[in-house]
């Protein structure tokens, strides 16, 4: 299972609700129902995805999150996933408060922009920061709102957003001390674990 | 185009009759005495009797959905596109039931069948049908074979309509319900188009106030005039203008060339009208198109699709087609959206499709991936 996944697992309680927001090929759901019976829904907008999540024997539903959630009524899942697609919606703002508006927690994955392979490319070489786990360029990526750290906390304060808990991921298995005492400059993937 | 003795075809095919003395109170107040339903099986029913699924038809639809009833055929089944072994009903793994519904002209019991009391064809005098009279008589079809729980009920467009019928009306007798093309309830618009297509009939001649029958006339050109009408609203704009385009078939439209030129699609209309008038019946065209007009999911539930769908114990499959302006993707979407406010385990698919609302009965592509994709899931929870 991809890396974030694996880290945001624990924060779901066996046997509740879960939206997933861009689930993708709906491994990640199928991993918490077969795994913590979780009743799960996925929203997605990629046809090879959503008929792959239908394949799991999965609850899929094509929607773009970025248009509206208002169909999904207040607090009707226990927990929102938004797992490394925040930095690729219109309005992440928008989609963080409807998150919370529908779950009671919610979990956010992103990759941190303010890793230092992206500012070294960005400080001394000036250029966009093109790597292995953000391989497009500036003009061609589904990727349109990155942000680090630091601004994804500085977002939640404003929004009056709580922090239940951080995880990160870095880019090498010597780094997690270093990802974890500081973040902003070494995690590779940010997790967050959030609620009003 | 699959043949009778090709491998993804269920072959040939012979209709079979169930006939049930036990009189049906229908939604209109008045009872059938006695009738019979038409239908067909594909498949082998297993021995725990939990792989059965049934097809519910659209408006002119009948129950022969795929396969051919003879060598010499021209045409398979209305839906034989998604019915076959290997294809997304799968007939090696269920066994599908497909009937002709009452108030049909296909075999089961009509308005052109006998009225037992008069001893003359029934004509206008045939009670109306609801969704709901429908569903009441397919469970009874259900109780005959010996079923008593659908892997699926299945439908297109108001054939979608009795399968959400079915959710409500039978929840413990139905595992998983697939809505193609369909909506909650009709729209003014499809009102209106049905009742220009009732009008139609109503207006010819030869209707005789629907009892043509017993006076051996036919109201062809009023019914294949109504379906004209309907088989416009069936296909999108873009289709039409890549099959026919302004192509005359005959005629010029040069400047000093007095003959009258004709459209291709005119006579594509014609031949379509005229085919349908010698198949159909037209007292059955009007009983179907009031079935459809007067279908609201929600009407009992105090309008609330909501309320209606918490009485529901299946699982979706909601598919659409984004140029079908009959049953349009917005109209799904409104099923989606009461399914997921109401609790409800909902899948939902918007195929990319330029055929219109024909759509449904087309082989595309990843419309038959889904729908394939899906009926795993069906199969997986005998």
């Amino acid at each position: 299972m991809r890396l974030d996944l694996s880290h945001i697992q624990r924060w779901i309680a066996p046997g509740s609700r879960v939206l997933d927001l861009g689930c993708g090929d709906g491994v990640f759901l199928e991993f918490l129902r077969d795994q913590r019976q979780v009743r799960g829904t996925g929203l997605e907008i990629d046809q090879d995805y959503i008929t792959a999540a239908i394949s799991r024997g999965l609850n899929v539903v094509e929607q773009n999150m970025d248009e509206s959630l208002a169909n999904f009524p207040d607090q009707s899942f226990d927990t929102v996933v938004l797992a490394l697609a925040l930095q690729a919606v219109n309005y992440p703002d928008r989609v963080l408060e409807e998150m919370l508006r529908i779950g009671r927690e919610g979990i956010v994955t992103f990759p941190n922009f303010g890793h230092w392979r992206c500012r070294l490319m960005l400080g001394l070489g000036g250029r966009m920061p093109v790597s292995g786990f953000m391989p497009y360029t500036w003009y061609n990526t589904p990727n349109i709102h990155f942000c680090t750290v630091k601004d994804f906390e500085n977002l939640c304060k404003e929004k009056g957003i709580r922090i239940l808990a951080r995880d990160v991921v870095g880019n090498t298995k010597r780094q997690p001390m270093l990802s974890n005492r500081w973040p902003n400059l070494f995690a590779t993937t940010a997790i967050y674990h959030i609620t009003r | 185009m699959n043949h009778p003795e090709e491998s993804h075809s269920v072959g040939l095919v012979t209709p079979l009759v169930a006939h049930f003395e036990e009189p049906l109170g229908l939604t209109c107040g008045r009872e059938l005495p006695a009738y019979q339903l038409v239908y067909e099986t594909y498949g082998e029913l297993n021995a725990q009797r939990s792989n059965a699924v049934l097809i519910c038809h659209a408006l002119s639809g009948n129950h022969h959905a795929a396969g051919y009833h003879s060598p010499n055929d021209r045409k398979p089944g209305w839906w034989n596109e998604c019915i076959g072994p290997g294809k997304p009903i799968d007939t090696s793994r269920f066994f599908v039931v497909c009937l002709n519904n009452l108030g049909g002209c296909h075999g089961s019991t009509g308005p052109s069948s006998i009225n037992p009391a008069t001893g003359k064809p029934w004509g206008r005098d045939f009670p109306p049908m609801r969704t709901r009279d429908w569903v009441q008589s397919q469970a009874r079809l259900a109780d005959y074979l010996g079923i008593d729980c659908w892997a699926a009920v299945i439908g297109g467009s108001l054939g979608g309509m009795q399968a959400m019928r079915w959710s409500l009306e039978f929840p413990q007798r139905i595992r998983h319900c697939i809505v193609i093309a369909a909506a909650l309830k009709l729209s003014a618009q499809n009102l209106a188009f049905n009742e220009v297509a009732r009008q139609a009939i109503e207006s010819d001649p030869d209707f005789l106030g629907g009892d043509y029958q017993t006076h051996g006339a036919v109201p062809a050109r009023g019914l294949a005039l109504a379906r004209m009408i309907g088989h416009i609203t069936y296909l999108s704009d873009d289709a039409m203008a890549n099959k026919f385009g302004r192509d005359l078939r005959s005629g010029s439209l040069g400047r000093g060339e007095a003959n009258d030129a004709e459209f291709q699609v005119q006579s594509y209309l014609r031949h379509q009208g005229s085919q349908f008038s010698g198949n159909f019946d037209a007292n059955t065209y009007i009983l179907m198109t009031r079935a459809l007009d007067y279908f609201d999911l929600a009407l009992e539930y105090g309008n609330d699709p909501v309320a209606a769908f918490r009485h529901a114990r299946c699982s979706f499959l909601v598919i659409s087609f984004s140029t079908d302006w009959r049953f349009s993707p917005e109209r799904s979407r409104e099923i989606v959206n009461a399914l997921i406010a109401a609790d409800r385990p909902v899948t939902y698919a918007e195929i990319e499709a330029k055929e219109g609302h024909d759509a449904f009965l087309m082989p595309i592509p990843r419309y038959l991936d889904v729908f394939r994709a899906y009926m795993l899931r069906v199969g997986d929870c005998y």
